[in-house]
C-alpha cells in the first residue's frame, strides 16, 4: 500500500508545476484588455446569438452507452488476469471451459446491446 | 521511511524534468519532421547568442514567447473553471509516468534503484483511468469559454475520445489475457529472454492486430490527425481552445504532447518488451536507451501517419470507433481467448 | 500506523468537504465537479483499506464515465443556476430536523455493533490477498457467478432503456 504514496506525490508536484505555470502567466506582462480582445472569437466578425444554446441529444447517447460498454470492460479485466492461470493450472483444469463459457454469456449478451444500438441508428450522422 | 520517499521524490523529479524537456523537443522533431515530409527544412537558425545551434534551440524561444503573450480571458467566460480547465488538462497528462518501467535495477554509489518510481499491482488501470479523468480538461474548457465554437469542439472531442476509450481499453484486455497481470514492471519482465527479443508482439502474434487496434485507437485518444477534426484550424477554428492564450495554451499543448509520449510508452510496455533489448542484462544502462529509442519509433510513426493521410470527418471518425475498431477489438478478445483456451 | 491515519483523515476530510460544496453550490457544473472531487477522495479511501482495484474501477467508471455523463447533460440542456426560491410550505423546515435525528439515530443503531476485523492482507501469498484483482477474479467467476451474468441482463436493460427514452421517432 505504500506503492501509493508516490500518487499523492506527483499530484502535488503536478498541481504546484500548473499553478505556478497559471501565476506566471498572470504576473509576467502587461494586460490591456479591449473591448475586441474580450468578445468571443467568430472569426471576425460580431458573435451571433449565445453560446448556451441547446446541443443534440446524441452527446447524451454517446455517453450513455459509453458508460455502459466501459462497465463491461471493467468486467472483462479481472477476467483476463485470471483467466490464463486458471486454464494452465492442474487444479481448476475442469473448469476451464466453464470458465470460457461464463464470459462468452456476458459478452454475447453485451454484443446483443451493441447490435440493437447499432440497427436503432443511433451510431449514425454526427457521430 | 524518509529514505523511501526521498527516493520517490527524487525519481518524481528527474522524471518531470525530463518529461518536459521531450516535450518540448517533441514539439521541434513535430515541426522537423513536418518539414521534410513537405519536401522543406524546417526551424533551424535559433541558436544561443553567437552559436548557431541549427535550431535546437527553438522550443525554448517558443516557451518563451508564450510566457510574455498577453493572457486574456474572456469577458463572458466563466473564470474558474476558464482557469481550471487546462490544468485538469495537464495533471493526469504528467501522472502516467510513474508506472512506467524505464530498466530494470542499476548500481549507482553502492545504492541499487529500481528504474520505475512505483510498482502498483494495478498498474495499467491506474493509466486507463487517468486517460478516463482527461476528458475534463477539454469539456470543461469548451464549455467555459462561453464561444460556440469552442463549446462544439469541446462536445465533439471529448465525445470522440470516450467512443475511442472504449476500443483502448478493450484492446488492453486482450493483451491481459496473455500476460496475465497487471503490474506493467511484471509484464516487461515476462518478455525477458531469448537475447532480450522475447517481446510480447513477436511471441504471440496475434496481438499485431491487437496492437493495430491499440494505436489507432490512441491517436484517436490524443486528438492527433487523423482524428483531430475538433481542434483542426480549418474546420471549428480552434475547437476547444480557440479563447486561450500564452500560457495556458502551452498548458494544452504540453497535455496533447504528453499524451502522445504517454500512449507511445504504454505501447512499447505493453507490445514491444518496454526496456528489453539485446544485452540488457549485462548492461543495465541500456535499458533506458532501448526504451527512449522505441518511444521514438513510435512518436515518428505517429507524425508520419498525420502529414501523410487527410482527416477524417467527425460521422466518419465516431462511425469508424463504433462500428468498426469496438467490434474488433470484442472479435480480437474472443480469438485470443479461445487461442490459450486451446494452447499449451 | 499514524501515516496511514493521518491519510485517511486528510481524505477523509476532502470527502465530506466536496460532499457539502455540492449540495451549496449554486451553479450545477460546480456541483458536478464537488462530486468528482468526492469520487476522488472516495478511491484514495479505498486504497487505505488495500482495495486498489475497486480504487481504480471507480475512476475508471465513476469519474471517468458517469460523471462525464452528467456533465455532458448540463452541457446539453444549459441546466441555470439555481435561483432564490419563495418556500411555499414553512411547515417542512420543521418537520426536516427530526427526521434528520431519526435517520441519524438509525445510523447509529446499525453501526455500532460492528467490530473492527483485520483484513487478511497481510498474508504472504500476494495473490490471495483481498482486494487484488486476482482474488476479485476468481471470487467473481466463481461465488458469484450468478450476480454477474444478471448484471450483464441488467446493463443491456440499461442500455435498451436510455436509447429508447432519449429518442424521437423518425429521428
Amino acid at each position: 500500500m505504500v506503492n501509493y504514496v508516490p500518487v499523492l506525490l506527483i499530484l502535488i508536484i503536478a498541481i504546484g508545476m500548473a499553478a505556478i505555470i497559471i501565476i506566471l502567466s498572470r504576473f509576467a506582462k502587461k494586460r490591456r484588455p479591449t473591448h475586441e480582445k474580450l468578445m468571443p472569437y467568430e472569426c471576425g466578425v460580431e458573435p451571433v446569438g449565445t453560446a448556451r444554446e441547446r446541443q443534440s441529444v446524441k452527446f447524451y447517447l454517446v455517453a450513455m452507452a459509453f458508460l455502459l460498454f466501459d462497465i463491461e470492460a471493467v468486467f472483462l479485466v479481472p477476467w483476463a488476469v485470471v483467466f490464463r492461470g486458471v486454464v494452465q493450472s492442474q487444479v481448476y483444469q475442469h473448469l476451464k471451459f466453464v470458465f470460457y463459457g461464463e464470459m462468452m454469456v456476458f459478452m454475447v449478451v453485451l454484443f446483443v446491446g451493441l447490435v440493437y444500438v447499432w440497427r436503432k441508428g443511433i451510431l449514425e450522422w454526427n457521430r | 521511511m524518509t529514505n523511501l520517499l526521498l527516493e520517490w521524490v527524487i525519481k518524481t523529479i528527474v522524471i518531470l524534468l525530463i518529461l518536459v524537456t521531450a516535450v518540448a523537443y517533441v514539439t521541434l522533431m513535430e515541426r522537423k519532421v513536418m518539414a521534410w515530409i513537405q519536401m522543406r527544412v524546417g526551424p533551424n537558425r535559433v541558436g544561443l547568442g553567437k552559436f548557431r545551434l541549427w535550431g535546437l534551440m527553438q522550443p525554448l524561444a517558443d516557451g518563451l514567447k508564450m510566457i510574455f503573450k498577453e493572457d486574456i480571458i474572456p469577458l463572458q467566460a466563466n473564470q474558474w473553471l476558464y482557469v481550471l480547465a487546462p490544468a485538469l488538462s495537464l495533471i493526469p497528462a504528467l501522472m502516467t509516468f510513474i508506472v512506467i518501467p524505464y530498466g530494470s535495477q542499476i548500481t549507482l554509489f553502492n545504492y541499487t534503484i529500481e528504474l520505475h518510481v512505483t510498482r502498483m499491482n494495478v498498474g495499467l488501470l491506474y493509466v486507463l483511468a487517468l486517460t478516463s479523468v482527461g476528458v475534463y480538461g477539454i469539456v470543461l474548457a469548451g464549455w467555459s469559454s462561453n464561444n460556440k465554437y469552442s463549446l462544439m469542439g469541446g462536445l465533439r472531442s471529448s465525445a470522440q475520445m470516450i467512443s475511442y476509450e472504449l476500443a483502448l481499453g478493450l484492446s488492453i484486455v486482450s493483451v491481459l489475457l496473455y500476460t496475465g497481470t497487471l503490474d506493467l514492471v511484471e509484464i516487461v519482465d515476462g518478455q525477458r529472454g531469448f537475447h532480450g527479443l522475447a517481446w510480447n508482439i513477436f511471441h504471440y502474434p496475434l496481438l499485431i492486430l491487437v496492437f493495430i487496434i491499440f494505436y489507432i485507437a490512441s491517436l484517436a485518444e490524443t486528438n492527433r490527425t487523423p482524428f483531430d477534426l475538433p481542434e483542426a484550424d480549418s474546420e471549428l477554428v480552434a475547437g476547444y481552445h480557440t479563447e486561450y492564450s500564452s500560457m495556458k495554451f502551452v498548458m494544452f499543448q504540453m497535455a496533447e504532447y504528453l499524451n502522445l509520449i504517454t500512449a507511445s510508452s504504454i505501447s512499447t510496455t505493453l507490445f514491444f518488451g518496454g526496456w528489453n533489448g539485446p544485452f540488457v542484462g549485462r548492461l543495465p544502462y541500456l535499458g533506458p536507451v532501448y526504451f527512449t529509442v522505441k518511444v521514438f519509433v513510435l512518436i515518428f510513426m505517429a507524425m508520419w501517419i498525420r502529414y501523410t493521410v487527410p482527416r477524417f470527418r467527425y460521422d466518419q471518425l465516431m462511425r469508424f470507433g463504433w462500428k468498426f475498431l469496438l467490434p474488433a477489438s470484442i472479435v480480437n478478445i474472443i480469438i485470443s481467448s479461445t487461442v490459450i483456451l486451446f494452447m499449451r | 500506523m499514524w501515516q496511514e491515519k493521518v491519510l485517511f483523515i486528510v481524505f477523509a476530510v476532502i470527502a465530506i468537504a466536496s460532499a457539502l460544496n455540492i449540495l451549496l453550490q449554486r451553479n450545477p457544473l460546480y456541483s458536478a465537479l464537488s462530486l468528482i472531487g468526492t469520487l476522488l477522495s472516495l478511491s484514495a479511501l479505498y486504497l487505505t483499506v488495500h482495495a486498489q482495484f475497486i480504487a481504480a474501477v471507480q475512476i475508471v467508471v465513476y469519474a471517468g464515465a458517469i460523471m462525464v455523463l452528467f456533465i455532458f447533460v448540463i452541457m446539453l440542456l444549459n441546466v441555470p443556476k439555481d435561483q432564490p426560491q419563495i418556500e411555499k410550505q414553512k411547515g417542512l423546515r420543521y418537520l426536516a430536523i427530526p427526521f434528520a435525528g431519526l435517520m441519524i439515530a438509525e445510523m447509529f443503531y446499525v453501526l455500532r455493533p460492528i467490530r473492527l476485523t483485520t483484513l487478511p492482507i497481510q498474508s504472504g501469498n500476494a495473490e490471495q490477498a483481498v482486494g487484488t484483482t486476482w482474488s476479485i477474479g476468481t471470487a467473481l467467476f466463481t461465488d458469484y457467478l450468478l450476480p454477474f451474468e444478471v448484471t450483464s441482463v441488467l446493463i443491456l436493460m440499461a442500455l435498451v432503456g436510455a436509447m429508447v427514452l432519449a429518442r424521437r421517432e423518425g429521428d
